[in-house]
């Protein structure tokens, strides 16, 4: 057994301290700890990114990262996204576009196309599909959410 | 929630002198952790029972990419996100920058090192034909010292390399020069994103008035490790670029590779289109000389 530490994040803007073995992974840290079950195991080996989420702004698969490395970090996660008023225009464009099903992927693909907006708002098709290549889904066939990101892009507050 | 992280430990150095520090008590079973892309995967198998990971990620002196007249270095912790962005790299080591995009999808590519791939020593591993390419070399540390190592030697067999107990891989060295090159990396793999390759195509040709001043061609997925075609090398440079060297050199190919049947490919396969690239890109080359 290792001993137990305290590590502080940030989540969604909010400070929290945690008291955790260091190589809690991040997944289990957010979603057991924190209760923030928005982000989805799916594979736990990094080939699925449903489990991704923004660390200090890169996007990142959480079942990949102990909490020892991302002490001190902010973390943002699908719950941090649309604010108390409103969805963000991401989410909009997912739900009125056909980019969600059963929705397992989804978390994980809104947080791809978010980093993917945030370093490039005008994206054409081929750098979406590069863009959201490490996220699978099972039931879209992924045109409709490579339709979504490319039409948020398009509308005027794409953030 | 997994289980088995409770009874691994991490212990987080504040500089690379104290990571070197604790490395050399050789008592402890120091696993360095970089990105962790291969080393979370690995957790299941029992190999890293009873491990201490020293997470060396946030050590400062593996960052970064450095440039000088001569050449480029870059830290053991770069990322492919990293090489993806630099300017360097792009213009003057194409091979390098082409295999850090066809390396997983973004979110490895933002936590995956350079160091990492080199160490974890998959023979399917993007970066190694690169590197071999540009005769890359490698600073190897120790609370003892440091060494240089040629990248070509640092590979000792399947998953044994030249790492000595409390050694870590600080930098890899590339050189520059203005000379024009030739540079083809081609990767065949089931699907772009985040496939294992089953054959890594690299061929990098320096070329003075049709006379053969650097010749390069290294491969991945064929051997058990990554590896330079030494007999081409000596075949070929100082040679007149001609259609008849191409026949020499698929002649040696096919005499020299013997890559094995797996999971993803079988050996004849792996020969076969290995043959076929190289012959599509040195007639590429041949044409563009102007012959
Ligand atoms: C979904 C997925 C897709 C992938 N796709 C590809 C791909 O397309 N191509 C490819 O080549 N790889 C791929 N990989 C493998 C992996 O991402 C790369 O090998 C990566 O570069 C490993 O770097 P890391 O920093 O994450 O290594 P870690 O997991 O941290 O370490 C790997 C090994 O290197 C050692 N190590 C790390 N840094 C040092 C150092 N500086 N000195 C000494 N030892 C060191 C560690 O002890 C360990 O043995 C993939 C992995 C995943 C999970
Ligand atoms: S659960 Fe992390 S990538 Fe699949
Ligand atoms: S919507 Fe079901 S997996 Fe993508």
């Amino acid at each position: 057994m290792s001993h137990k530490e305290e590590f502080t994040l940030k989540i969604n803007g909010e400070t929290k301290v945690f008291l955790a073995h260091p190589m809690e992974r991040l997944l289990d840290t957010i979603r057991s700890d924190e209760n923030l079950t928005g982000t989805k195991e799916g594979c736990g080996e990094g080939e699925c990114g449903a489990c991704s989420v923004l660390v200090n702004g890169k996007l990142v698969n959480s079942c990949l990262i102990p909490i020892s490395q991302v002490a001190s970090s902010e973390i943002e996660t699908i719950e941090g996204v649309a604010n108390s008023e409103s969805l963000a225009p991401i989410q909009k464009s997912f739900l009125e576009n056909g980019g969600a099903q059963c929705g397992f992927c989804t978390p994980g693909m809104v947080l791809a196309a978010i980093s993917l907006l945030r370093d490039n708002p005008a994206p054409n098709l081929e750098e979406v599909k590069t863009a959201l290549s490490g996220n699978l889904c099972r039931c879209t066939g992924y045109k409709k959410i490579f339709e979504s990101t490319l039409i948020c892009s398009q509308m005027e507050d794409q953030q | 929630m997994r289980n088995s992280t409770s009874t691994l430990s991490m212990t987080t150095p504040e500089d690379l002198s104290e990571a070197l520090q604790l490395l050399a008590d050789t008592d402890k079973k120091w696993i360095p952790f970089a990105g962790g892309t291969d080393l979370m995967v690995q957790l299941e198998s029992n190999l890293l029972d009873g491990a201490d990971f020293l997470n060396i990620w946030g050590l400062f002196e593996l960052q970064g990419i450095e440039e000088s007249d001569c050449e480029v270095v870059l830290g053991a912790l770069t990322t492919y996100s990293e090489i993806r962005s630099s300017e360097v790299i792009k213009s003057e080591f194409p091979l390098l920058y082409q295999a850090a995009g066809l390396t997983g999808a973004k979110a490895i590519q933002n936590r995956g090192t350079i160091g990492g791939n080199i160490v974890n020593a998959s023979p399917a591993a993007d970066t190694p034909p690169a590197l071999l390419c540009y005769d890359a070399e490698l600073l190897l540390s120790s609370s003892e010292g440091q060494r240089w190592v040629d990248y070509q030697d640092f590979h000792t067999g399947y998953k044994t390399h030249a790492l000595a107990p409390g050694e870590l891989i600080t930098h890899i060295k590339l050189r520059r020069g203005q000379e024009k090159k030739f540079n083809f990396y081609h990767k065949v793999g089931t699907r772009n994103a985040q496939a294992i390759s089953k054959v890594l195509f690299c061929l990098m040709v320096q070329v003075n008035n049709s006379r053969i001043e650097k010749f390069r061609l290294a491969l991945g997925s064929m051997a058990a490790t990554p590896i330079l075609m030494d007999s081409l090398r000596d075949a070929f440079e100082e040679q007149e670029f001609g259609s008849d060297l191409i026949e020499k050199g698929l002649s040696i190919l096919n005499e020299e590779l013997s890559p094995i049947d797996d999971i993803r490919s079988t050996g004849a396969y792996r020969k076969k289109v290995t043959l076929n690239l190289f012959k599509y890109y040195m007639e590429k080359i041949y044409v563009g000389l102007g012959q």
